[in-house]
């Protein structure tokens, strides 16, 4: 794993001012086993062995396909600093990359699609996409669905549809979610406002990682929890063409009345993180977290000329193992690190003029 | 629906009947509390789990399952570890399985979305009326006309209909 990829998360996409990125995720079961929680290790082998037998079968054999055609990786054997990176890039979970059970991660070349094999489910089918591009997400993981589809049976009920661990999965199997950026709607405190509305609409809000995490730099993660009795289209459709805008709109109104009526404290805030990150030595990953987040939100607001793509890089970045992946020195934990991290942030915000 | 008091989104719905004439209030999860109802919780899977095992053990009407014969995993350790051990559980599990699903899933009692190819497409449409139709049915006799309205539109739309 290096960093001559591109993953979606340092990518510009759609609406990128508010929307981060999206990403689609089917859950599915092969047909004959219990599920991941109530295998044991030979089953849960076997598993691994014929979902390999079908990742194999579908890889396309073109060179125009090499970008999506999906390689293996035996999480059991990976090094730890490999598995760190996959989660900072949000291509598994942070308890799929912590584990030691037998597990494997089929991921695209272009690390846009993966597939996470004896995750809660057998099949974690997921895409990424830069910005709103949720649609360029849901056909992807849908293709890959379909194309896993012919070299395996999904576990399926007349009435409860693909059957999942969790019954909060079940029927569609589908989880849609945006990684937002509402710096406005946190400043002004509506977003306990947007939080009550999302939950009427049965969507959960989360934090950066996911689940149980706290947000930093006011990035959110809202995704569908209801997976049963709408069709996968319909699902989709809400999400892509009524919540999404309706959030989106209300951060950027939220920008709009912020700038409005006290434009030089916004600046100030946003100055101030931008001569914070330009001159500190030392940054923890919480600390470049939190003042990118207001960078970036000085850049959607033409306040600053630093590219989006260098923020989204930038943030990146600044995590642990991206980190001591570019200077093997900034070991986590070290006051190296911290400092590798201010070097990197500095010299990436030189490089880009501020005004 | 907008609730009846204000402009918010309604989250309980009622339905009473008295003397043949029904009477339909639709309120927002503030305003229901206010006037001490019920309301759905969003709450996570292992408190929904204990609402549940509440709700049941007050009735003895329905029988209680207990084990999933295909991979041996016990309903109480379903309902603390929250995750299924087999596709065979969600036979095993119901009908109470069948409630934490409508609960976790917004009222939602089947799937209506695509089917894996290869599938026989008349035996699915089949095994999905008959099951919905023993739900209308206790539906109608728990009284619970809201739910069994719910079942109709989705025994209607399986017909190819529009609810």
């Amino acid at each position: 794993m290096t960093l001559h990829f591109t993953p979606a998360l340092a990518q510009v996409g759609p609406d990128a001012d508010v929307v981060v990125t999206s990403r689609a995720r089917i859950a599915r079961n092969i047909s004959g086993f219990p599920f991941t929680n109530r295998a044991s290790a030979p089953v849960r082998q076997e598993v691994l062995r014929v979902a390999r037998l079908a990742v194999e079968r579908v890889t396309p054999p073109s060179a125009a396909a090499e970008a999506t055609s999906l390689h293996w990786l035996d999480m059991q054997r990976a090094p730890l600093r490999d598995r760190q990176l996959l989660a900072e890039r949000h291509l598994v979970s942070r308890g799929f990359a912590d584990g030691d059970a037998p597990r494997a991660l089929a991921l695209s070349k272009d690390e846009r699609t993966s597939v996470m094999v004896n995750e809660e489910d057998h099949l974690r089918i997921q895409s990424l996409a830069p910005g709103a591009a949720l649609g360029d997400a849901y056909d992807a993981a849908f293709a890959v669905e379909a194309a896993l589809g012919h070299h395996v049976t999904y576990s399926f009920h007349p009435r409860w549809g693909f059957l999942t661990a969790c019954p909060t999965n079940v029927g569609c199997g589908i989880r849609l979610s945006a990684m937002l950026h509402l710096p406005a709607l946190r400043l002004t405190n509506e977003i306990e406002r947007v939080k009550r509305a999302a939950e009427e609409l049965h969507l959960a809000v989360r934090g950066y990682y996911g689940e149980g995490s706290e947000s930093i730099g006011s990035f959110y993660q809202i995704s569908n929890q209801v997976t049963l009795g709408a069709s996968e289209e319909r699902l989709r459709d809400e999400f892509l063409g009524q919540i999404l805008p309706r959030i989106v709109g209300y951060e950027r109104e939220a920008r709009a009345v912020a700038l409005a009526n006290s434009r030089t404290a916004v600046e100030d805030r946003v100055f101030r993180a931008h001569a914070l990150l330009s001159s500190a030595r030392l940054l923890t990953a919480d600390e470049a977290t939190k003042m990118l987040g207001r960078v970036r939100l000085g850049v959607a607001c033409e306040l600053l000329a630093t590219p989006l793509s260098t923020v989204q890089r930038l943030l990146l970045h600044v995590q642990p193992a991206h980190l001591a992946l570019i200077d093997p020195r900034a070991a986590e934990g070290t006051e190296a690190e911290c400092e590798v991290r201010a070097t990197i942030v500095r010299q990436g915000l030189a490089q880009a003029p501020p005004v | 629906m907008k609730c009846d008091l204000c402009n918010k989104q309604a989250v309980v719905h009622e339905v009473t009947i008295k003397n043949g004439v029904s009477n339909e209030v639709h309120l927002c999860h503030d305003h229901a509390k206010a006037a001490g109802m019920q309301v759905p919780s969003e709450a996570p899977m292992a408190a929904l789990l204990g609402e549940i095992a509440a709700v049941t053990e007050g009735h003895q009407i329905r029988e209680r399952p207990t084990k999933c014969a295909a991979c041996g995993l016990t309903f109480s350790s379903f309902r603390k570890v929250g995750a299924l051990g087999c596709p065979a559980c969600y036979d095993a599990f119901m009908p109470m399985l069948g409630d934490i699903i409508e609960r976790a899933q917004a009222g939602a009692t089947a799937h209506t979305g695509m089917h894996p190819r290869g599938s026989d497409d008349s035996q699915r449409v089949q095994a999905v009326r008959a099951s919905l139709m023993r739900d209308l049915e206790a539906a109608i006799t728990a009284e619970q006309y809201e739910r069994a309205a719910s079942i109709r539109d989705q025994l209607t739309s399986l017909d190819g209909g529009n609810p």
